[in-house]
């Protein structure tokens, strides 16, 4: 289209995958000081290093669905559709980021914990945050009309994020009534510095990669409406 | 305010009046909820497991599908023949709907849940003297909150395709908080542990409830925006 190539949509594009470049290259960088510049850990050996990957992946689905409940609850006060569209932008980037935590935490935790999975309250947390994600994601593809989903999808949004502290609340009360063998925690305070540094730029290319895929999704969100389509139609 | 309350009344009154005269939903709940036990009987070794031993499990779980699948009837009945179109257009607040469809589903819930506890009591074996009272407030302290949150999301997936699938996806994960809470409270009661021990939980229960019928009132005129 390049009778829209000023337009906001697709400048938010490009910038976003300038953003996202960015933080692909910080990424490799943070493999290259995991693997090459940082001690391995004494205790659990090589599969420490996922923990460089699994924390800031887990920091960045956290923040990305925080975003889409302060982004809902703007909506419905404000009725403007940049916010919908960041909604919509950051659930999505938001699971991309869950399935990366899901993922290479079983990896981590077959070696570490002997099990591909336990029901340890902060597992089940995200994990069902997850699945409220995918939930909001799902009633987005069922709908068509973008006024109707903006709105619905926004009171899913905010009664999702009201919904967090009580599911935190239940499950931490759920398991500390039920104790669990000790278990091996990689993040205790006294982390050695190089870790920490790891960790840090780490959090730092996931946060960009975050911001990259958010503001070239909005983008694409964007133009699609503007375009009067529907992106990511379900079926 | 009592012009809200009156024409609340009159949404739950109809709703309620709808089913006790077909009372399909009503008979096809109960049956449900009879059903999901006589599976659960099967999914349980009965050499290992007694029971009694799963009975709290077992009523909960039940509860939780039992009332997603209720939840789900409260608005398709009103999609047939466009009835939601006619109760928007008629001159009353939005937040005296959602009062009225809270109410009928809540009334609706409960029944079906008293006889699910009952249900659960004949073939779990689960012994309820002295504590029938205490757990049939618990199964209203866990709906209470629940109900609200499924009859905001019921308006919403009712206008959707796949109905029927969207609402457990979107209400299940709301129901983690009530059936943790449930399962803790009935458990000890069976157990016969004082109440200390459960305050807690009941507190959380009361919260949630609280919350989340503030937040539906709240949200659920936007929903209804044409």
């Amino acid at each position: 289209m390049s009778t829209l190539a000023a337009s906001p949509a697709q400048r938010a594009i490009r910038r976003g995958l300038v953003l996202t470049g960015i933080g692909l290259a910080a990424l490799a960088g943070v493999y290259l000081l995991a693997l090459q510049f940082t001690p391995i850990e004494r205790f659990q050996g090589l599969p420490q290093k996922i923990f460089y990957v699994h924390v800031p992946a887990a920091w960045s689905a956290l923040l990305a669905f925080s975003l889409v409940g302060i982004a809902s609850a703007l909506y419905l006060w404000l009725r403007d559709p940049r916010l919908d569209w960041f909604a919509e932008s950051s659930a999505e980037a938001g699971l991309v980021f869950s399935v990366v935590m899901l993922t290479t935490g079983p990896l981590w935790g077959k070696p570490i914990w002997g099990t591909y999975w336990t029901w340890d309250a902060r597992l089940t947390f995200t994990l069902l945050l997850f699945f409220l994600f995918l939930g909001y994601r799902a009633l987005r593809g069922a709908m068509h009309e973008p006024g109707d989903r903006a709105r619905y999808s926004a009171v899913v949004g905010i009664m999702g994020l009201v919904l967090v502290p009580f599911v935190h609340l239940t499950v931490y009360l759920f398991n500390t009534l039920h104790p669990k063998p000790i278990v091996l925690k990689p993040d205790s305070p006294s982390l050695p510095w190089e870790m920490l540094r790891t960790l840090l730029v780490s959090l730092g290319a996931f946060t960009v990669l975050l911001f990259g895929f958010v503001t070239a999704r909005y983008g694409l969100a964007r133009r699609s409406a503007e375009q009067g389509e529907e992106v990511g139609r379900g079926d | 305010m009592r012009e809200t309350l009156r024409v609340a009344l009159v949404v739950a009154e109809k709703d309620l009046r709808v089913e006790l005269r077909s009372r399909t939903a009503f008979i096809s709940a109960v049956t449900l909820a009879a059903l999901i036990l006589l599976v659960f009987n099967f999914a349980r070794d009965a050499a290992v497991v007694s029971r009694e031993a799963l009975a709290p499990s077992v009523l909960w779980v039940t509860l939780a599908f039992v009332g997603v699948t209720v939840l789900n009837r409260s608005f398709a009945v009103e999609r047939e023949n466009g009835a939601l179109d006619g109760l928007l257009l008629a001159p009353v607040s939005r937040s005296a709907v959602f009062l009225g469809k809270y109410a009928a589903n809540l009334v609706f819930v409960l029944v079906v849940e008293t006889l699910t506890v009952l249900l659960v009591v004949l073939f779990f074996g689960a012994d309820l003297r002295g504590t029938l009272g205490a757990i049939l407030a618990t199964v209203f302290l866990a709906s209470a909150g629940f109900v609200a949150v499924g009859t905001v999301f019921a308006a919403m997936t009712a206008r959707t395709r796949f109905a029927e699938l969207m609402l457990p996806l979107l209400l299940l994960p709301f129901l983690v908080p009530p059936v943790i809470a449930g399962v803790q409270v009935t458990t000890r009661l069976l157990a016969g542990r004082p109440v200390s021990e459960i305050a807690g939980w009941l507190r959380i229960l009361g919260l949630y409830d609280i919350v989340f019928f503030t937040l539906g009132l709240l949200v659920f005129p936007s929903l209804m925006d044409e």
